[in-house]
């Protein structure tokens, strides 16, 4: 579908609804492309080519609301779709918070380009992606004699989605994304242990596509011999990439939904201390092609900078236009867009340098955290450092503690932010964080 | 890999986050009936048997030798409760056919949503590029694989209006309040999905599935002196309408409060290493990530799987059996066939402590020259068909749970999980505890909550040196995540003793 043939038929499924019932509604219609090669013992594993279309309807009916979906875009049956979400919304209790955004805050401009879409995209070689592929596998492949399997991947994608709401917020989006992933299991005793590394861009051409074979078979070598260590109290550095899971529910606990139903542990916090000084975190939707850049958010709504965490005090809580009207502020966004770490003046290496003992988180293993108490407990692997210096691997071991406490004791922000995803993370360091083991 | 209690289904498309389920409005495409013979399938989906034929044999031009097309439309209908409330509906459709084409153990896939003649074949030529040759097929007869019947339902959701669905949601709100005057905020969901499935392979195999769902839960969340805690309780099955009742809402609603009210005297165990016993039910889970998944013979296939050499070895003590199973009735984890047209079954992992059996899917069955398992599912048609579980659980050993407390001298007993994680190389499995008691000296004493427990896959199953004769099988909303495809999934457990894991917590 072209972008006019998604506006022309979400506007008509608009008037449909507006004209059989609801009194306002907003459409979303997307389709996407993907396409991936898996490849290993170098030869084809997977191919796989996906293309798909989806509309969403959100009604506003006698003060009830719902949302509905379906990818049976003919006009006939969409005609009966939305009659028979309509009828069916009757019957829930009216909900006097449920409204469509104030249209003063939609987005308005036109001709801003944050370049999240490379056209490109559709006159790549298929040859030309199944030989990236291939070449990330050999530089893994027969390396070492004690690999068991090597497979590589590459995947890329785009996605259009244009929106219309019955209070006069029209906009559209694309994106597109590149990837490359290697994986490498070896052995050693009985343990298996296999390692990952990945590269992605939203350009064909900033895709990173060397030294990923190798990064995962030096990984997953460095990982022979995991042992757990004793229990105890010791720092914590947490690699860039991991930061996400650690922050994650740090993001969760600022929703508006998660406010409004007292499931979070930083309920009135705004402008309150959260973490330590050395944690600065920003909102920014306008990177010039990061990952989660964006005009304006889910609900139509003009995007804006904003301060999430300023030396370690709580700026920004993330709300909707509902949650907003329920808990009486103003509706930021409910959702993150481009989170951005302000870094410290260390390196990686440095940060390790700086320890007298204790781990180098790489990665986790299962856990979770109470939302509503902030208490947490997760399993982690990576390695033992003494006196600055890698010691040994390590695995199964957990740590435990909570959210608020942990973010107090973050001592070290490093120089090393990871930019390939939307939460621009560098490497951590926490003091006296709980490790169980031995 | 890994696994869940997810309450919420994903939202669709650009809804805004946290907007949830709601009801069957949505019925069908065509607005067929479905019979109950492959002719009402095959007029579902507008197709038939010389299309099939046609679409198999584009896909098995290139030298192929052999293609499948997964036919599947999914209607889900949600109900939510909030602030006291049915204040929340959505519903999704799904629909489409997946075609896939193997050479060896190589794979070429790609969909449709679009059930034309032309879209069909236009997919079945880009899944045939994986090969690369001449085709020497020639179309196979039909034969036509009438599937068992493990989720028998009385009252169909398509048939059933929101209207008649509203009351419970509400009733389980209202249930919670009654009960506990701490409540401060109660979150309830309803939600029904019914798949309708057709299979055809290269090899003339017809078959059919109906698959229903639902799910029912609700989440407690109170307050006691400034301290705020939730718990949630939920259930899943393949059932029809019929599922809902007072009983079902006294009794989630119950166990909600129950699960909450213990959270306030719960406290952080002292970290290490411990022996650890597992509560009858939902600590199946343990199976699942310890061993379900380093069963799962893709691994093995690969030599990636910490199990990869012991078929045939013994890994677990004489009394030890374990079972994956497709065929409980109206369980979340059965299914009829699998999505490879294969017939579910009761299949044997771990037999008198030995290993006996991978879970297969055709390309691992084929690799291993043994019969297919039943496990080779997916997510939807979009999704290509893996090795997976179905109800993972292990039959009763001859102690008693008192017994196996009575074991311990200092420990954790654990029954109540949210999720839990595999590495299948390294072995190491995770389970997430929110709730359990301590063991001292032989009995319960202090209430624990929110700890990450964690172990190593074959040591732990040959570390369970006990099972009690108590067991059940856990029928909360569990949902099995792996490639990034998610599959329903069940499992169950006795009592057993685990001698020693790894159980998070604080140092003195």
């Amino acid at each position: 579908m072209t972008k006019q043939e998604k506006y022309k038929l979400a506007k008509w499924a608009m008037e449909y609804a507006l004209n059989n019932g609801a009194q306002e509604a907003s459409v979303s219609i997307s389709n996407s492309w993907s396409s991936s090669i898996e490849v290993r013992e170098e030869k084809i594993d997977k191919l796989e080519q996906a293309n798909q279309s989806n509309l969403s309807i959100r009604l506003f009916v006698d003060k009830k609301y719902s949302s509905h979906s379906t990818n049976r875009l003919n006009q006939k049956e969409l005609e009966r779709f939305i009659s028979e979400a309509i009828e069916g919304t009757k019957f829930l209790s009216e909900d006097e918070f449920r409204t469509l955004p104030d249209p003063s805050l939609y987005f308005k401009g036109k001709g801003d380009d944050l370049k999240t879409m490379d056209d490109s995209i559709e006159n790549i070689e298929p040859q030309k992606k199944i030989d990236l592929a291939f070449a990330v596998e050999k530089e893994a492949l027969g390396k070492d004699e004690r690999i068991i399997s090597v497979s590589a991947s590459y995947y890329d994608g785009m996605d259009g989605t244009v929106m219309v709401t019955s209070n006069g917020f029209e906009g559209d989006t694309a994106n597109s994304y590149f990837g490359i992933y290697a994986s490498v299991s070896v052995k050693g005793g009985d343990a298996r242990p296999s390692a990952g590394w990945s590269e992605s861009a939203l350009f064909f051409d900033k895709l990173k596509t060397k030294e990923i074979g190798t990064t995962a078979l030096k990984r997953a070598i460095k990982k022979l011999g995991q042992e757990k260590v004793e229990s105890g109290n010791m720092p914590m550095l947490l690699e860039n990439r991991s930061v996400g899971r650690l922050l994650g529910p740090i993001i969760t606990a600022l929703n508006g939904s998660a406010i409004q139903q007292k499931n979070s542990f930083l309920i009135d916090k705004l402008d309150e201390k959260i973490a330590s000084d050395k944690l600065t975190i920003t909102d920014d939707p306008f990177i010039i092609s990061g990952y989660g850049s964006r005009l304006f958010d889910e609900e139509g709504i003009a995007s804006k900078k904003r301060p999430v965490v300023e030396n370690g005090v709580l700026k920004t809580y993330f709300i909707d236009t509902y949650y907003g009207k329920k808990l009486e502020m103003e509706p930021t966004s409910g959702s993150t867009s481009n989170l951005v770490f302000k870094p410290g003046s260390k390196d990686l290496k440095e940060l390790i340098k700086s320890i007298d003992k204790g781990i180098f988180v790489t990665g986790f293993n299962g856990g979770n955290c109470n939302g509503s108490t902030g208490d947490f407990s997760f399993g982690v692997e990576g390695f033992l450092i003494e006196k600055g210096e890698f010691v040994k691997p390590v695995s199964e071991m957990n740590i435990t503690g909570n959210m608020k406490e942990l973010w107090m004791n973050l001592s070290g922000v490093g120089s090393d932010v990871h930019k390939n995803s939307s939460w621009l993370t560098p490497s951590l360091l926490f003091n006296n964080v709980s490790f169980s083991g031995v | 890999m890994y696994i869940n209690r997810r309450l919420f289904l994903k939202t669709s498309g650009t809804a805004v986050a946290g907007s949830v389920l709601l009801p069957p409005f949505m019925q069908s495409c065509q607005g067929n009936q479905i019979s109950l013979d492959v002719k009402g399938y095959l007029d579902h989906f507008e197709v038939s048997t010389e299309m099939l034929q046609k679409v198999i044999g584009a896909a098995m031009s290139k030298g192929g030798n052999y293609a499948d097309l997964f036919f599947e439309h999914k209607t889900t209908n949600s109900l939510a409760l909030q602030d006291g409330k049915v204040n929340r509906a959505s519903s999704n459709i799904d629909f489409g056919v997946g075609i896939r084409v193997l050479k060896g153990d190589q794979t070429g896939f790609a969909y449709s949503e679009t059930i034309t003649p032309n879209a069909m074949l236009n997919a079945a030529k880009l899944a045939a590029s994986i090969a690369n040759s001449n085709s020497s097929y020639s179309t196979a007869p039909f034969t036509e694989k009438i599937p068992a019947d493990f989720y028998k339902i009385n009252k169909k959701w398509e048939d059933i209006s929101v209207k008649d669905k509203v009351p419970f949601v509400q009733k389980i709100n209202d249930k919670v309040f009654a009960l506990d005057e701490k409540v401060i905020k109660v979150n309830a969901f309803l939600s029904d999905e019914t798949s309708i499935v057709l299979f055809y392979n290269s090899e003339g195999k017809l078959s059919y599935d109906y698959r229903p769902m639902v799910r029912f839960g609700v989440v407690c969340i109170m307050e006691k002196d400034g301290q705020i805690e939730n718990a949630y309780a939920a259930r899943s099955f393949r059932k029809g309408f019929e599922f809902l009742n007072e009983g079902i809402v006294d009794l989630l609603a119950q166990e909600a409060v129950d699960k909450t009210n213990i959270l306030f005297k719960a406290t952080k165990p002292k970290a290490g290493e411990m022996p650890v016993v597992m509560g009858a039910g939902g600590s199946g889970i343990l199976l699942h990530e310890a061993i379900g998944h380093t069963f799962e013979a893709d691994f093995n296939r690969k030599g990636t799987s910490i199990f990869s050499d012991k078929m045939g070895k013994k890994v677990a003590e004489s009394f030890v059996n374990v079972i994956d199973d497709g065929t409980l009735p109206n369980n979340r984890g059965s299914i009829n066939i699998d999505d490879e047209g294969n017939e579910s079954q009761k299949t044997y992992l771990v037999k008198d402590g030995i290993l006996n059996s991978y879970i297969h899917d055709r390309i691992s069955a084929n690799f291993y020259q043994v019969d297919p398992t039943g496990n080779g599912r997916r997510e939807s048609f979009r999704h290509v068909p893996l090795p997976r579980m179905r109800a993972t659980y292990m039959e009763n050993g001859s102690a008693s749970k008192d017994d196996i407390i009575q074991n311990v001298d200092y420990g954790v007993y654990v029954d109540n999980f949210s999720n839990g994680e595999v590495k299948i190389g390294a072995g190491d499995f995770t389970f997430f505890v929110k709730s359990g008691y301590l063991i001292e000296k032989g009995k319960l004493t202090q209430p624990i909550k929110d700890i990450n427990i964690i172990g190593n896959g074959p040591q732990a199953l040959a570390d369970i040196s006990m099972a009690a004769s108590d067991f059940k099988i856990d029928n909360g909303t569990w949902t099995c995540g792996k490639s990034g495809q998610a599959c329903p999934v069940t499992c169950g457990l006795p009592t057993v003793l685990v001698k020693k894991l790894t159980v998070g917590g604080t140092n003195a």
